[in-house]
């Protein structure tokens, strides 16, 4: 028995661990061991590889590609803030897709050199490369988005769908005419001309169809793509014949598609809404309708002073985190107020509502981190029946997922999208930034609601003012 | 179909249903780092890179194959350290004391 024989033993562990790392990520108790498993898993099936006879000529190249890519990725993973988690792991999903289109294209010569161009084949290779591409082009618009880069409003103009329409259309004739060559045995164009082509309308379909999506959706399209990437890889999978490719890209692909489910029914919309929809075509008459029901009525400031006499005077207080709490690393401010509030006997949770921040389970990460205790973590459902024996809700610089408009207002662009009751509390103290629109890119009614005191300020320095303001008073 | 097809494609359709079943019941808290972890997962393009490296040869086959390694390890590697931090704050540490 060769060395050689032994790889596809050591890719059928490979295989066993991705599916127990992924059953592993599904529990909090098992999660981190899950992780290092299929890791291990990963390094099992990367050493194996190197001992392959494809291999042999071009370990220099590997381990050069594996030198820069390991000091990228770790660096990157390792640096990165936690509030920019969303767009890290969009990037990584880019260079799991362009790395799958580039081993379509690779695999493409070589069969073509060989002579060995059939349909089957052919068409594995094709989607691979397809999806990898939209995949790799679609998750840098995503994380130029998120970073800031690009604007994350929804990117519209008239006759999109057309021009969309046209590039798949002419990515899937120019496909047909490159399956119609390798049927025949002649091309009448260069097949890798074709490829080349075929290639490059992919990349700019992956940039058309995330652009006209708002920031707001993006954790659903990242999910999506990473689907994508799944996808691909299992297609380069086949057109290797290699399983484990196979079994580790489907087990992503369906996974991933199971998960964007889950984040789109979040916000109670479908998956063709997201990619297709509302949210920018909308958002006129949502604005139309937010400044018709400005009727006189005017929002109330406070300072740290009010805030601090109106929850040591509560008896339930409920922290409504999100995004601008996560921007401004208010965490860990926020765990000192919840303790204090807690030492004057104070009941103090936590409503996390499924979309707060940037993903699910955003907000939970980083409350953990400031030792937040789990049990004072409650989803919108078991919290928001609480809201009107609260005696003050402090949002913290959440925004959309608060707003009244989503209940009431069939012509805003979040109508339907299920909320947290913030506005049933006795009061309300926002903090905020600034009156500026959340993500979605609509005014919010609960900050004009009577009950409501805005506190304007950066997170963590206003509850850091309130926490001081309450240990005078202690 | 020659019969390596027909067993890609049966593990094709076992592992569609595998994926599912394995992740239909996650709660809502692990939804960022279960799609960290799988993002991970798919990095295993690292193989499918590494088998076609030096398949053609030339520059221009040795600059695709070395951007392809690249671009998968980053996956690999970014992919289960970020999944690593994520999951890091989820580890049961003792309550800190009250004064």
């Amino acid at each position: 028995m060769t060395v050689e024989t032994l790889i596809p033993i050591a890719y059928l562990i490979a295989a066993v661990t991705f599916i127990l790392g992924l059953k592993g990520l599904s529990s909090p108790t098992t999660a981190v061991q899950g992780n290092r498993i299929a890791a291990t898993g990963m390094l099992i099936a990367v050493i194996a590889t190197f001992f392959a006879a494809d291999v042999k000529g071009g370990v220099p190249v590997i381990l050069a590609g594996i030198a820069v890519g390991g000091v990228a990725g770790f660096a990157g993973a390792r640096m990165v803030k936690m509030t920019a988690m969303p767009q890290m792991v969009a990037l990584f999903n880019g260079a799991g897709g362009g790395a799958a289109a580039l081993v379509a294209i690779l695999e493409f010569a070589r069969q073509r050199d060989a002579g060995v161009l059939e349909f089957g084949a052919s068409l594995a290779t094709l989607l691979a490369l397809i999806i990898g591409a939209v995949s790799f082009s679609g998750s840098a618009v995503a994380f130029g988005k998120l970073q800031g880069l690009i604007t994350p409003k929804a990117f519209r103009y008239s006759g999109q769908q057309l021009v969309t329409g046209g590039i798949a259309a002419a990515t899937a004739l120019l496909s047909l005419v490159l399956l119609g060559g390798a049927i025949a045995g002649s091309f009448a164009v260069e097949p890798m001309l074709l490829i080349t082509v075929i290639a490059l309308l992919a990349l700019v379909f992956g940039v058309a169809l995330v652009m006209p999506i708002g920031g707001a959706d993006m954790p659903v399209v990242i999910s999506l793509l990473n689907a994508y990437t799944g996808l691909a890889v299992a297609m380069a999978g086949f057109t290797l014949n290699n399983q484990l490719l196979i079994v580790a890209g489907t087990l992503v692909g369906a996974s991933g598609t199971i998960l964007t489910r889950l984040m789109s029914k979040a916000m109670n919309r479908s998956l063709g809404n997201v990619l297709f929809g509302a949210f920018g075509a909308a958002t006129t008459a949502g604005a139309a309708a937010a400044t018709a029901s400005d009727d006189g009525r005017s929002i109330r400031s406070i300072g740290p002073e009010d805030a601090a006499i109106l929850l040591s005077y509560a008896q339930n207080v409920i922290v409504v985190p999100g995004y601008g709490l996560a921007v401004a690393q208010a965490q860990h401010s926020v765990r000192e107020l919840a303790d204090l509030l807690e030492s004057k006997g104070i009941n103090v949770k936590y409503a996390i509502h499924p979309v707060a921040g940037r993903m699910p389970g955003h907000m939970n990460v980083l409350l953990a981190e400031a030792n937040v205790p789990y049990d004072k973590l409650f989803d919108m459902d078991q919290i928001n029946p609480e809201f009107q024996r609260a005696d003050v809700a402090l949002v913290i610089g959440a925004n959309d997922v608060t707003n009244p408009a989503a209940r009431s207002n069939p012509g805003s662009p979040i109508y339907g999208m299920p909320i947290l009751d913030v506005d049933k509390a006795q009061n309300i103290i926002v903090i905020k930034r600034s009156m500026k629109p959340g993500f979605a890119g609509i005014d919010n009614d609960l900050y004009l609601d009577p009950k409501t005191a805005m506190l304007f300020g950066d997170a963590k320095d206003a509850v850091g003012k309130v926490v001081q303001e309450l240990k005078k008073t202690a | 179909m020659t019969g390596e097809a027909i067993v890609a494609a049966y593990v094709f359709i076992l592992a569609i249903f595998v994926g599912f079943e394995v992740v239909s019941k996650v709660p809502s808290t692990l939804h960022t780092p279960l799609m960290s972890g799988a993002n991970a997962i798919h990095g295993i393009v690292i193989v499918g890179a590494m088998l076609v490296a030096s398949a053609i040869g030339g520059s221009f086959g040795t600059v695709l194959g070395f951007l392809a390694v690249m671009l998968g390890t980053a996956n690999v590697v970014g992919g289960f350290v970020v999944t690593d931090r994520m999951l890091a704050m989820f580890k049961q540490r003792p309550v800190r004391k009250k004064e």
